[in-house]
């Protein structure tokens, strides 16, 4: 009994983790046809701005040293500017571009970023500690639950509901949610096309930022590569969910990130370490069944 | 006359490759002969990926895969026999206790990737141009997450060492030109019109009687026939196999050559993957440090790859063609006749137009 509650919430954790990811990749993609793949980046470069850029192995404060609130507001600000930044120089001269195109332009941003990093930082893993406080155990109800776990689920649970609120209720939000549906009937009604990329690319960066911290909160080091595996999952959760929808994006987030805690858990000692290739099979197996995704948008086939 | 200047596309490319190569072979020094043997074997893989990515407009980054399956499959045939049994106990026996010669490992090794190749476009190629792409990156993770961890079959991350080394500039050579021209036969022939028809318009095309499905899994197969040639010459030529070399920054600097040479043309992919190359050596070198005169200059570790991600974006921005723009190098005295056959019907409107004398 214990053993499965401890995994649902593992499960809701990462899925709502990824969840956010993809929502944030669902939102861009919705609003320019770009697959960001420099999303990852975001969350690497929000990691790493805790740390004072040098090559040691354990690197003294930046942000780090600030007090909790002052710490999560300035790197989620620096994400955001950062996620603001790219959309500027990189895809706004972009933005009329197939979406091929633009999906090789992020990857070339992403490398871009993830060099300029290696530069700064060195490529070797580093070990921080921010928070330690939440990784000792929680008692709840008489199952002992690890603190990062509860707060993980408390962040991207509530994250998603400000969000899903914010989409659904404001008249930004509703701007947003029109612009992903048909951008082009979108702008044709009034809705501004430099402040709706800028409002999703803005909420990429916040997610990105707060997603960063819980991560360095979980594991403790900081990699160069520490955004990739996080986004490669938002992706096919994107496409599983269906392109371009947005509520399937959530769906597909939930799908991959309980599966993988699901084999994580159950999988036999010796096969865990596949446990990635399994999550990915799957994906393609899902596709076998429904190519389009769960929730097929008219931005699955290209228009005419 | 004719067939030279039907076959000038390819003349173009393979003649200045061969003048290349044997100034190198009799003049460069051992170093920069290496880094062109590398270069050549970076330029089958890139016309492999072409053959796919660029006569369908679907970018792939899980051609790795193909490289990754044919190197390690070479490695298991061929490797030290001494050592097999114990460092990778979990092959079948067959493979386990006897070393099969180089020309059948490779040829099988190559099967394999483009096997590998057509299971996955079985299912990849019925997605949606812009999904298949994403999809072919799990294709990628799936390959990385299996090899990295199957520790008694690929040793896991270790490094496979002691293949015979038998790939010299010439080989590398031959096998650029012979991918080159699988390429352009491929382009020139009635599937690779087909796919470069869904590339243009994909619902016009199919409108026409075009399978998409078909002629995308026909690309994605050759294409990975190609990029197991690759592997296998990689493997043979560095004598190590490791599958960190068949990751994601590989994947990019290829995808950066194509895009830069231009992706919609043969031409493009060997321009892009030459003039990149030779950048990126000049850029290597430079990061060790230059001397001019008593002055020692630098320039910062990782500007390489700053550098290329740069150049690839303002290309994207500003000639989205790539150098080469789609083209391919032409018969430049001649244009008339450029290989193409002029449709049955518009000729019996030529001669008819002709016989009634009407202009």
């Amino acid at each position: 009994m214990t053993n499965i509650v401890q995994v649902l919430i593992d499960a809701v954790a990462l899925g709502s983790l990824y969840a956010l990811v993809a929502l944030a990749i669902g939102l861009v993609f919705g609003v320019m046809r770009l697959v960001n793949f420099a999303q990852g980046d975001y969350i690497t470069v929000g990691a790493y701005s805790l740390v004072i850029p040098t090559f040691a192995a354990t690197p003294a404060m930046m942000f780090g040293a600030l007090p909790t609130v002052a710490m999560i507001f300035c790197v989620v600000l620096t994400v955001t500017i950062l996620a603001l930044l790219t959309e500027r120089l990189a895809f706004r001269p972009l933005r009329n571009s197939d979406p091929t195109t633009l999906l090789i332009s992020s990857f070339a941003v992403s490398y871009f970023l993830q060099s300029l990093i290696l530069m700064l930082h060195g490529g070797r893993p580093k070990a921080i500690n921010i928070g330690e406080s939440l990784t000792t155990a929680v008692q709840l109800f008489g199952i002992r639950i690890p603190g990062v776990q509860l707060l993980t689920m408390g962040v991207a649970v509530t994250l998603l509901v400000t969000l899903v609120l914010f989409l659904k209720k404001t008249p930004i939000g509703i701007q947003l949610r029109a612009a992903a549906e048909n951008f082009q009937m979108a702008r044709l009604l009034g809705v501004p096309a430099n402040r709706v990329i800028a409002i999703a690319f803005a909420i990429s960066g916040i997610l990105g930022g707060t997603i960063s911290l819980l991560f360095v909160i979980q594991t403790g080091t900081l990699d160069i590569r520490m955004g990739v595996m996080p986004t490669v999952y938002a992706f096919f959760a994107t496409v599983i969910g269906g392109i371009g929808s947005l509520p399937g994006a959530v769906v597909g987030g939930y799908i991959v990130g309980i599966v993988s805690v699901l084999l994580q858990s159950y999988l036999p000692e010796e096969m865990r370490a596949f446990r990635d290739a399994g999550v990915f099979t799957l994906v393609i197996l899902i596709l076998l069944v429904r190519p389009q995704g769960l929730i097929v948008t008219s931005a699955a086939k290209e228009r005419v | 006359m004719r067939h030279i200047q039907r076959l000038f596309p390819v003349l173009a490319l393979v003649i200045p490759l061969l003048i290349l190569v044997f100034v190198i072979d009799q003049f460069g020094s051992a170093s920069i002969q290496r880094v062109s043997t590398e270069a050549l074997i970076r330029l089958v893989f890139a016309v492999g990926l072409y053959i796919f990515a660029g006569n369908s407009g679907i970018v792939s980054f899980g051609h790795m895969t193909f490289c990754a399956v044919a190197a390690y499959a070479s490695a298991w045939q061929t490797c030290c026999s001494m050592l097999k049994p114990i460092t990778m106990s979990g092959l079948p026996g067959f493979l386990r206790d006897n070393t099969i010669p180089l020309i059948p490992a490779g040829l099988t090794s190559i099967g394999l990737a483009g096997g590998t190749a057509f299971l996955s476009g079985l299912i990849l190629m019925r997605l949606s141009s812009l999904s298949a792409s994403i999809s072919t990156l799990a294709l990628l993770f799936i390959l990385n997450v299996v090899y990295s961890n199957w520790s008694s079959v690929t040793m896991g991350n270790s490094t496979i060492v002691g293949l015979p080394v038998y790939v010299t500039i010439w080989v590398a050579l031959a096998a650029a030109i012979v991918a080159i021209v699988i390429a352009y036969l491929y382009q020139k022939s009635r599937w690779g019109l087909m796919m470069r028809a869904t590339r243009e318009d994909e619902v016009a095309a199919q409108a026409s009687g075009t399978s998409l499905y078909w002629s995308r899994l026909i690309a994605f197969t050759l294409s990975g026939f190609v990029a197991g040639l690759a592997g296998v010459l990689f493997a043979h030529f560095m004598g190590t196999v490791s599958i960190s070399n068949f990751f994601l920054n590989q994947t990019f600097l290829i995808v950066a050559m194509l895009v830069i040479g231009g992706m919609q043309s043969l031409a493009g992919a060997v321009v892009g993957v030459t003039l990149i190359s030779v950048l990126i050596e000049v850029l290597r070198r430079a990061e060790m440090g230059y001397s001019i005169g008593t002055m020692d200059f630098a320039i910062p570790r990782g500007s390489q790859e700053l550098i290329l991600a740069g150049i690839m974006l303002l290309i994207l921005m500003f000639r989205k063609g790539g150098i080469m723009g789609g083209r391919e190098f032409r018969w430049p005295w001649l244009v008339e006749d450029d290989g193409v056959r002029e449709p049955e019907l518009a000729k019996r409107a030529r001669l008819l137009k002709m016989r009634l004398g009407v202009r």
